[in-house]
């Protein structure tokens, strides 16, 4: 188990600096930095002292390297644009984000497990097939066009929601339906196929020839089985939704970590652009490290 | 965006096979509209009149004839824009797929088929990739060297190998075991043949169904980027950017992000049928 753990600390970390060199390198891509901070309206000098400000007339190694021995403390520089710390920004943004993902988590949780139960307890009947349809749907939806009719219906329409900002708890319930559209599908999938595996199982029939309830085999014994992958894949898929959370914070005008991002790629600022790669990147390895973990703890068997 | 893992429903029924055929008949639709895009366009896509401004479409009171889903505001016909537009979705979805699928394919044959140092190697890379966030970086990229079809195309075949990767590694690593492979190896076929002739034919139909889930995925994307405004250039009319424009009418006149929108929705979900289709023909189940 240690040994395990171990392991994927070391694969964690590496993944972990291959993405802060891949980030720097993106943010390396247009070619002179300087010229497009200075903007389109700067003389040769203006973009002279803005290369000296920023550091860009030192050798790319020598940036780099800084860059890292300060992101490893936690400094990720300053913005440009902000001019504060490109830390104290995130951190300002990240519960707006955090919240979202974690709305949009449990909403996702709260449909997909009964829904994969229901759906594998009836498989094979019209009430399977709709779930089936259902998760198809979310897959073919596109969530910035979901958000855009939630808007429009539950936010004009019906005017029960606000359709923009961050002032209540009102404020997350679109964003975290739609967010939660995208898990659906694989959560629901999961959800049922696991239950079904579960349920052609050898304890599942000792239960049964038990005289245990119908109740009682489903949610202790099968659920508990087959809620392992799904617990394990939760995990990684608020890490997907964190990522994907910059498209819905802009229909919504949420300003978490996403709106951050988008503003900074809009306005050139390249230190917040790769500062929020990396620590989206970080949290995601550290969930899907927690997910290991989960599966691991839930799971005896993966425990030898 | 989600790792959709597909685990297969029972025995294939009838109404699975009728999920087949609307979907081989949207997307034989779509194909039809992408190739003959500029034969079959009542309108010039591009062709603006302000006098013509948001004409609502034929469902609606006061509609003109002439142009049955109406216009944008800038009096573009929508139906032209939606058709064009079709043929860009289709056009990125398929070079995405092949970018990323050369890539892919690539990496996890070799995975999978050498093991080893190889596949530690490419199970790495996979988990880098997999750790980065896609919509973020594609926009990043595109925001930094500006926007255009090819750059587009480029980044995302660079984010989304990932799919492939993973099917091709498993896969051949399953026949890289067969007796076939042993025979070909005996009978003194190099690497290279024994990659090219015996395993890639025999994992092809997992790679068929990953490439029908990728184009899907490229055209969300597409649009999704393209909402953004950093993805397909207009005055091109990407879905996508048809929804940006449209959004600031959408209080007034719902409908102009309902039909791009609702066109997106039909092929993604018609490619994503057919897929399925297909993995219960090839008796696949590929999880991803």
């Amino acid at each position: 188990m240690l040994r395990f753990l171990f392991r994927r600390l070391i694969v964690a970390l590496l993944v972990a600096a291959t993405v802060m060199t891949l980030a720097f390198i993106l943010t390396r891509l247009s070619g002179d930095l300087a010229i497009s901070i200075a903007g389109p309206n700067a003389t040769a000098a203006d973009i002279e002292a803005v290369r000296k400000a920023y550091g860009l007339d030192r050798p790319v190694l020598e940036q780099f390297l800084d860059w890292v021995g300060r992101a490893v403390t936690g400094d990720l520089g300053n913005s440009y644009f902000f001019q504060t710390r490109v830390s104290t920004l995130i951190a300002e943004r990240m519960p707006v984000t955090l919240t979202l993902g974690l709305t949009g988590l449990s909403l996702a949780l709260l449909i997909s497990i009964p829904m994969g139960i229901l759906a594998a307890v009836r498989e094979n009947t019209n009430f399977d097939r709709a779930v089936q349809m259902v998760a198809l749907i979310g897959q073919a939806m596109p969530s910035f066009w979901l958000g855009l009719l939630l808007m429009i219906v539950f936010g004009l329409s019906l005017g029960w929601l606000p359709i923009s900002g961050t002032g209540s708890w009102e404020h997350f319930v679109m964003p975290g339906i739609v967010l939660a559209f995208s898990a659906v599908p694989a959560l629901t999938r999961l959800t049922r196929a696991g239950m079904i595996q579960a349920m052609g199982s050898d304890y599942i029939r000792t239960a049964r020839a038990k005289g245990l309830s119908r109740a009682s085999i489903l949610l202790k014994h099968a659920l508990r089985n087959a809620a392992i992958p799904v617990v394990a894949i939760a995990a990684v898929q608020l890490g997907f939704m964190l990522g994907g959370s910059i498209v819905i914070e802009q229909v919504f005008a949420l300003h978490g970590v996403g709106f951050l991002a988008w503003e900074s790629i809009a306005k050139n600022d390249f230190p917040v652009v790769q500062a929020v790669v990396l620590v989206l990147a970080v949290i995601y390895v550290a969930l899907t490290m927690v997910s290991d973990l989960l599966n691991a703890v839930l799971d005896p068997r993966l425990r030898a | 965006m989600s790792t959709a893992v597909a685990i297969n429903a029972g025995p294939r029924r009838g109404w699975r096979s009728a999920g087949t055929w609307i979907g081989a008949v949207i997307v034989g639709l779509a194909l039809f509209c992408a190739i003959f895009a500029p034969l079959i366009v009542p309108h010039d896509p591009f062709a603006q009149d302000l006098n013509r401004r948001l004409l609502v479409p034929f469902w609606m009171e006061g509609h003109n004839p002439d142009f049955i889903l109406g216009t944008d505001q800038l009096g573009r016909d929508y139906l032209s824009r939606l058709i064009w537009g079709c043929r860009i979705s289709m056009l990125i979805g398929v070079t995405v797929t092949i970018v990323s699928g050369v890539i892919g394919i690539t990496i996890g044959v070799l995975g999978g088929f050498f093991g080893g140092r190889i596949d530690d190697a490419v199970l790495f890379a996979i988990t880098t990739r997999l750790s980065i966030p896609v919509v973020l970086v594609a926009l990043a990229v595109v925001g930094l060297l500006g926007t255009s079809m090819t750059l587009l195309v480029l980044t995302l075949g660079l984010l989304l190998w990932d799919r492939f990767a993973v099917v091709a590694r498993s896969t051949s690593m399953q026949v890289r075991n067969l007796d076939f492979v042993a025979a070909a190896w005996c009978a003194g076929c190099s690497r290279f043949r024994v990659l090219t002739r015996e395993v890639l034919p025999n994992i092809a139909s997992h790679l068929v169904v990953v490439a029908t889930l990728e184009v899907a995925l490229a055209i969300l994307l597409e649009a999704t980027l393209s909402f953004l405004g950093l993805g397909v250039p207009p005055p091109l009319p990407s879905w996508g950017l048809m929804i940006a424009e449209a959004k600031d009418y959408m209080f007034f006149s719902p409908w102009v992000i309902v039909i791009p929108g609702v066109a997106l929705f039909v092929l993604v979900l018609g490619i994503n049928l057919l897929g399925d289709g297909l993995r219960d023909a090839f008796g696949t189940r590929s999880r991803t």
